[in-house]
């Protein structure tokens, strides 16, 4: 029998069985606005529970259809073009908020549930999962653990690592496995709920997760300093951090040509931020600060936008450095973009940062390669977000080192016949 | 056979490498959990990582099952020789490799002890913030394994949290670095399934740490309350408050005892000690401190310090660090518990242990991290009492049933290893322990590295992972696979 006629054949009988699963409201034929990087599904499916996801996963797994999960689908460029993508697994009716425990400082929700919904229930009790995601409107528990996004309050607070406790994830066998716990402290078996942060959904689709949370700040105060040049700006971070300040946030804005701007966040009581401000303005010297408003904290956002600035074409990334290196990182995106490309940057302390370019795609095309040796050459590395339409099958990922083989053995053992979200990740995975 | 491969082994690591005497191999039978013993077949002293790399591919080459071993100051028995297997002993990887503050990172050997690593950088203010209560004489690779935590996790977080990059020894000799200087590299967080996996998935040979500047300030209040519910009424008003103090430890009237007889510490005779530290700046650790001693008073404490020196704060908390030695004061025997429970849940599981040691006739001394709500029951009895340890045994897993019970977990700090694998099946459901394992057949098939751990019934790698089934068109032979 014909290769294709066959697959069709299976395809459908899948679409069939799926429709008996979660009836036939829920199941519909992928629209060109489905496309995923590029790649497009012949179909979308919204499960209403764990149990009918973990069932229609089973079933796409043994038809060896692809699959795509998708939250609230904000980031779904990040990450390579899928090799295949047959089924996207909507996770848009998997929106509870299950249990917030604000006695315990937990909450556990379901992977579709979006950030700001979670942010408003536990707002309810002053508490917060203590993350600066990218448009919590619409971002998902799942889509921001799965790709491992977070920004300026990491600094205090860590990543998503650090604040996710539990995680349930069906495999694309149908098992459904927990790990982890509603208890912060726990060290009962592997910690699973890290292995799937930032896996991209190439392990499991997450379907549930626990997360420890931080009280609201009492008050919040910004501080914001232009400095000469990347030099002082990183003279000047550098010595925030060697201080006894007790800071939230902290980073770097640079906006092409402009002079970078040092951004500091306080959260506390309004008498230990009075205090810390002050010795901020004394270590200042001569530049001058402003007290400025929580706006300055939404330059990740800008500069990670989907919306094209007029017709100039963009590329976005992530990139990882030492803290005591991002001068360099700032001159050397400086000197690969000058005459060629427009750019803004953003880094935090911690030495990740996000770099958007504007300009022709074969100048992003070479530009980035040479800012990912860059990167590589000091121990770092570049994620890329958005590419242009002309280079769009620069790999996203870069070099994962020597653990690749041990990667790959791991994406065996969960997702033997490659069916979510295959060629994705990193060296292929 | 054995000599021709101690032969090969002591040319690896040298004469004074290998150890097979009888007498010196009673040394590693077990580790701080002493009531399992296994004499190993020799023990390995490596002193680099190439070493390490050797020894592991000659036992994978004969199928040498192997236990890495830090300080043996574990507490779960994750460290105890296995039948026929050798025992990797790392304490001579002991060298800081680098300090690094601008970046605030420090790269170390997996044997150098965890405050080593605070006594290096503390010139500078600096340290580095998991601090078991054996701080002074357990490792940085065993901290790794078991993915340590101590009084200060509550805001500092868990050894995983400033474990930032791994040299690691895969159980076939390969080499594999995990992160590194830099945060997030590409790829699976492979870091944090290994920190804690108690040395089932290979061996750590280079540690790279963060390290956290010291604060401007630390503060250690302690009040002295009539029982552990008003302690525990007292701790979740001040997390309701909005605050995160770096720790909070409550010790029940038979711990405070066993401290006092031990150090002096010259704790009140109360039914329930808390002990608050804040840190930070001096004016916000000031706000706050005066809040958290509205709220014990509140609850009830009729006796408020707070430690006003350097020397005093070291004094307060020597009794609690030196807490569970001290139960040999009170008790010829006791059994370390390790249980979590969530916060809220701490007044009901206290009445509940307190029934159950008037049921068993055994005494059970109290000492918690209350803030993160990980309990660590002492149960205290005589082996020269018939039936006494099989009743303190029984006591111990009954209170482990409570916690699991009430939503927590087997163990936050010690580990699973060879002692709580029984009680994983009441924690996790069969797939959940499947799904853990197909982890550990990725970076060990063989099972060569620490087998026998944590899980209770190891999954043979072999097996397919899941089930398959097949599609209704392949069977009646319509399509094919593709």
């Amino acid at each position: 029998m014909d290769a294709s006629v066959s697959s069709k054949a299976i395809a459908n009988t899948f679409e069939a069985d799926v429709r008996e699963i979660v009836t036939a409201k829920y199941v519909r034929t992928a629209a060109e606005s489905d496309a995923v990087a590029g790649a497009q599904p012949s179909l979308v499916v919204e499960p209403g529970s764990e149990q009918e996801l973990a069932k229609v996963l089973k079933l796409a797994n043994s038809a060896g259809l692809a699959v795509i999960p998708r939250g609230g689908g904000t980031k779904l460029e990040w990450g390579n073009r899928p090799e295949r993508a047959d089924v996207i697994l909507s996770m848009s009716r998997l929106n509870r908020v299950i249990e917030h425990a604000w006695a315990d400082l937990t909450v556990s929700a379901e992977a579709g549930c979006t950030i700001a919904k979670l942010q408003e229930t536990l707002a309810k009790h002053g508490q917060r999962l203590a993350l600066d995601a990218l448009w919590p409107e619409r971002a998902t528990v799942g889509g921001v653990l799965s790709t491992n996004d977070s920004g300026a309050l990491r600094l205090r607070f860590g990543s998503l690592r650090d604040l996710v406790i539990g995680a349930t994830v069906a495999l694309a066998d149908g098992t459904v496995a927990s790990s982890g716990g509603k208890v912060v402290k726990n060290v009962a078996g592997y910690d699973l709920p890290k292995l799937v942060t930032g896996a991209f959904g190439t392990l499991g689709v997450m379907t549930r997760a626990i997360f420890r949370l931080h009280p609201l700040p009492r008050e919040t105060r910004t501080i914001s300093c232009v400095t000469a040049d990347a030099r002082e700006a990183q003279r000047l971070v550098l010595a925030l951090q060697n201080s006894k300040l007790a800071h939230s946030a902290l980073q770097i804005y640079c906006g092409g040509e402009a002079k970078p701007r040092v951004d500091v966040l306080f959260e506390g009581t309004e008498a230990g931020l009075t205090a810390q401000v002050e010795q901020v303005n004394s270590m200042m010297g001569s530049a001058t600060t402003t007290d400025a408003g929580k706006d300055v904290w939404s330059a990740r956002q800008a500069i990670c936008s989907a919306e094209k600035n007029g017709n100039a074409e963009f590329a976005v990334a992530k990139f990882a450095t030492l803290p005591a290196r991002m001068a360099d990182t700032f001159e050397t995106i400086a000197t690969l973009s000058v005459g060629k490309l427009r750019w803004n940057i953003v880094a935090q302390a911690t030495g990740v940062g996000w770099a958007r370019f504007e300009g022709e795609a074969s100048a992003m095309d070479c530009a980035l390669r040479e800012f990912r040796a860059n990167l590589e050459r000091g121990g770092g590395s570049l994620v890329i977000a958005h590419r242009p339409g002309g280079i769009t099958t620069f790999d996203a990922w870069g070099n994962a080192g020597d653990v690749l083989p041990l990667m790959s053995a791991v994406k065996q053992q969960f997702d033997p016949r490659g069916t979510l979200n295959p060629g994705r990740f990193v060296g292929g995975i | 056979m054995e000599s021709t491969l101690f032969a090969e082994l002591r040319e690896i690591v040298g004469p004074r490498g290998l150890i097979t005497s009888r007498e010196e191999l009673h040394t590693y039978e077990c580790d701080g959990l002493t009531n399992f013993r296994v004499l190993p077949r020799a023990v390995l002293l490596p002193n680099s990582t190439e070493q390490v790399q050797k020894i592991v591919r000659v036992c994978y080459r004969e199928k040498i099952p192997f236990v890495a071993r830090g300080s043996g100051t574990g507490l779960s028995g994750g460290a105890l020789p296995v039948e026929n297997g050798v025992v990797i002993s790392l304490t001579r990887m002991n060298k800081i490799l680098e300090v690094d503050f601008p970046n605030a990172r420090v790269a170390v050997e997996p044997g150098v002890i965890n405050l080593d690593v605070t006594g290096r950088v503390e010139p500078q203010e600096y340290f580095y913030a998991p601090d078991p209560s054996s701080q002074s004489i357990c490792s940085i690779g065993g901290n790794v394994a078991e993915n340590s935590g101590g009084a200060h996790c509550l805001k500092y977080g868990f050894t995983t949290t400033h474990v930032l990059g791994l040299e690691v020894v895969l159980s076939d000799g390969s080499l594999v670095h995990f992160g590194g200087k830099t945060l997030d590299a590409p790829g699976y967080d492979l870091m944090g399934v290994f920190v804690g996996s108690e040395g089932t998935l290979g061996i750590a040979t280079k540690i790279i740490l963060r390290i956290v500047k010291r604060p401007e300030c630390v503060q250690t209040l302690l009040a002295a309350f009539p029982s552990t519910n008003e302690a525990g009424a007292a701790v979740s008003d001040m997390i309701a408050a909005g605050m995160l103090p770096a720790a909070i430890e409550m010790m029940d009237n038979l711990a405070i005892q066993a401290a006092e007889a031990a150090v002096h510490a010259n704790y009140p005779n109360c039914g329930a000690l808390l002990l608050v530290e804040l840190d930070g700046p001096v004016a916000e650790v000031a706000a706050l401190m005066a809040h958290v001693d509205e709220i014990c008073r509140k609850n009830g404490a009729w006796e408020i310090r707070v430690a006003q020196s350097d020397a005093e704060r070291a004094l307060v908390w020597k009794g609690r660090k030196a807490a569970f030695a001290a139960m040999g004061r009170i008790s010829p025997n006791y059994i370390v518990q390790d249980g979590v429970i969530p916060r809220t849940a701490l007044p009901n599981v206290m009445r509940e242990i307190g029934r159950l040691s008037k049921e068993a006739g055994l005494r059970v001394a109290n000492v918690f991290h209350a803030g993160d709500g990980n309990l660590h029951p002492l149960v205290l009895y005589d082996r020269r009492i018939p039936g006494h340890e099989e009743a303190a045994e029984a006591l111990s897993s009954r209170i482990l049933e409570l916690c699991i019970a009430a939503g927590g977990s087997i163990t936050g700090e010690h580990g699973v290893g060879e002692d709580k694998k029984k009680m994983m099946p009441k924690m996790y459901s069969e797939p959940d322990l499947e799904t853990m394992q197909r982890v550990r057949c990725a970076f060990d098939p063989l099972q060569l590295s620490n087998p026998s751990k944590i899980f209770p019934r190891p999954r043979l790698c072999g097996e397919k992972p899941g089930e398959y089934v097949a599609h209704p068109l392949e069977t009646a032979g319509i399509a094919e696979r593709f």
